[in-house]
């Protein structure tokens, strides 16, 4: 193999990822550019002057349905799925580093769990809940759907963490006099911190941008993805584009700040060792 | 082996600490929050469904019943059929183009950037537009494929077509495109995974042996990627199988699949049928999952 033909491969293949991450980003900027489109601008190009028109329009509360409380909402629920993730999902790792009666079966429930359509789950929780008498609504039948998406996520980074994680560590602690709860706050928990920022990451933005799954269990009130899919049947202002550049920039944000603090975490670790 | 003795020592000499606590039952105990959680938000609603689907219902509400009626209205009509075969349909070409894109891009990432740095920052290039609202991502598609989107208006200046080109939105072009902008990175991930695990030296070992780049790829590279484009293939097709908001959005109501079907029966609070519709989509696709999982262990693969 010639090093000519290596180097050609390389560059049809940097082209081909430039497309792709053109492809991602491409329209995602479209409507970055459009939402700050003049008072009398359409949903296409070109600019019809440039303004902040559409972003104050957002805050009105009369123009477009209710966008402060749903966003309110979603974020909540958001922060609520992302704790419980977090908690349950460090748990069930715990658990699966043992072979316990059923631990099988557990794991392929939870896998089904992602994958069973979430249109399904949606019904069937929200005919549960109707069954009992329950009234359905974000913050219960809502945040028990968010769970059974989240969930298997969380669940399964732990066990691949777990699954590379070597005993060592705590036999050592163990051989020092440590107990089970120091080994575990002081030499277990420390090194996969990293990880479980991950899990509530994917914990906050997967319940935050969910919606098929919200749709028969969020009750009386709507989370911000049912809102904007409301939305997208009526509404043809640039408005539109406003609402998603706002919720784009707020997701953005959200992962920034848990790459930093994973990376000082990792930071930390290396200087510690 | 001293170290061994040692720590045999202390478990001996803190043997209570070792009876308030077989693992087994701890490992029970750290099990039962997510066995809760998934046993009244998954299982118990999945078995609702399956009972509900054999009730009988009218517009007042649903009556606990023994009726195989939902089923044979669902499978008996050629709408169900149709419906089926354009999700199907749909299906298909997005696994085929989100396999084929993902594997080349995880590929590049992963045998053609030098620097672990610079894999894991495109990596993230990638994996940041996962994270955020699928419904915006879609309706972006609006402005660059609409009548007069930055498609059609270029493609007039520059005087390759006379007129705007009408199937660029609202149909099922659109809603394949934006199936594969969703869910590329499904396949992506696990792929540039599995890629990132074979070992260098088989690589060497093929071309010092006289394997050509293509083969190489082929007779080494491929197999070894195949469980990451096994998981890869199940987020795929279970999500485009139970999609109706892209179906929806991209094709402005002009197009149908299961999901959509379920819903607008869901919206017209006919739930046993929806029940009925639901109990034969999960089957079919569950059926595709067991299919996917006869080439790999996932288990194994984390």
């Amino acid at each position: 193999m010639s090093h000519e033909t290596r180097t050609l491969e390389f560059y049809v293949l940097a082209a081909f990822f430039a497309l792709f991450v053109l492809f991602l980003y491409g329209p995602l900027s479209a409507v970055l550019i459009l939402s700050f489109q003049g008072p009398d601008g359409g949903l296409t190009f070109p600019l019809n002057g440039v303004s902040l028109h559409w972003f104050y329009n957002l805050f009105e509360k009369q123009a477009v349905g209710d966008f402060g409380a749903s966003f309110r909402r979603s974020f909540t629920l958001g922060l609520m799925v992302m704790v419980v993730n977090v908690v349950v999902a460090l748990l069930a790792g715990l658990a699966f580093r043992h072979r316990f009666r059923g631990s099988t079966a557990l794991f392929y429930i939870t896998v089904a769990s992602l994958v069973v359509p979430s249109i399904i789950i949606s019904l069937g929780i929200g005919v549960v809940f109707q069954q009992f008498g329950l009234k359905p609504a974000w913050y219960s039948s809502g945040f028990g759907a968010h769970l059974t998406w989240t969930l298997p996520f969380g669940v399964l980074i732990m066990f691949a963490v777990f699954n590379r994680f070597s005993p060592a560590y705590e036999e050592a602690a163990r051989d020092l006099g440590a107990t089970s709860w120091q080994t575990f706050r002081h030499v277990v928990l420390p090194m996969i911190a990293p990880s479980l920022i991950g899990v509530g990451l994917f914990g906050f933005t997967l319940s935050y941008d969910e919606f098929a799954r919200t749709l028969m269990t969020s009750g009386t009130y709507n989370t911000l993805p049912l809102e904007i899919y409301g939305m997208t049947t009526n509404v043809t202002t640039p408005v539109l584009y406003a609402l998603g550049t706002v919720t784009t920039l707020f997701s953005f944000t959200i992962i920034l700040a848990a790459l930093a603090i994973i990376l000082v975490l990792r930071r930390r670790q290396a200087k510690a060792s | 082996m001293t170290a061994v003795a040692t720590s045999g020592e202390i478990k001996a000499g803190k043997a209570s600490r070792g009876l308030a606590a077989p693992s087994w039952l701890a490992a029970w105990l750290q099990a039962t929050p997510l066995l809760l959680i998934l046993g009244f938000f998954f299982i118990l609603p999945i078995l609702t469904i399956i009972v509900v689907s054999f009730w009988d219902y009218d517009f007042a509400g649903l009556y606990p019943d023994f009726l195989t009626m939902n089923y044979a209205d669902t499978l008996g009509s050629w709408v169900t059929w149709k419906t089926y075969l354009n999700t199907l349909k749909f299906t298909a070409i997005t696994w085929a183009l989100t396999l084929f894109i993902g594997f080349w891009v995880a590929y590049f990432l992963a045998f053609h950037i030098r620097t672990t740095t610079m894999q894991m920052v495109l990596f993230l290039v990638c994996t940041v537009p996962f994270l955020t609202s699928n419904i915006i991502r879609m309706i972006s598609w609006i402005p660059v494929l609409g009548r007069n989107g930055l498609v059609n208006s270029t493609l007039i200046e520059v005087g390759i077509i006379p007129q705007p080109i009408e199937w660029l939105l609202y149909s099922d072009f659109a809603v394949v495109l934006a199936m594969v902008h969703l869910n590329t990175l499904f396949m992506v991930t696990p792929i540039f995974n599995t890629l990132m695990r074979i070992d260098r030296s088989l690589i060497e070992a093929a071309r010092d042996c006289g394997a050509s780049g293509w083969q190489v790829l082929w007779n080494v590279i491929l197999p070894l990627a195949k469980p990451g484009m096994a998981i890869g293939s199940i987020f795929v097709v279970t999500l485009v199988m139970a999609d109706f908001s892209t179906v929806q959005v991209m094709s402005g109501g002009q197009s149908a699949s299961v999901a959509l079907m379920m819903k607008n029966q869901m919206s017209l609070l006919q739930y046993p049928a929806a029940a009925a519709n639901a109990v034969v989509l999960l089957v079919v696709v569950l059926l595709m999952v067991a299919a996917i999982l006869r080439v790999v262990d996932i288990r194994k693969e984390l």
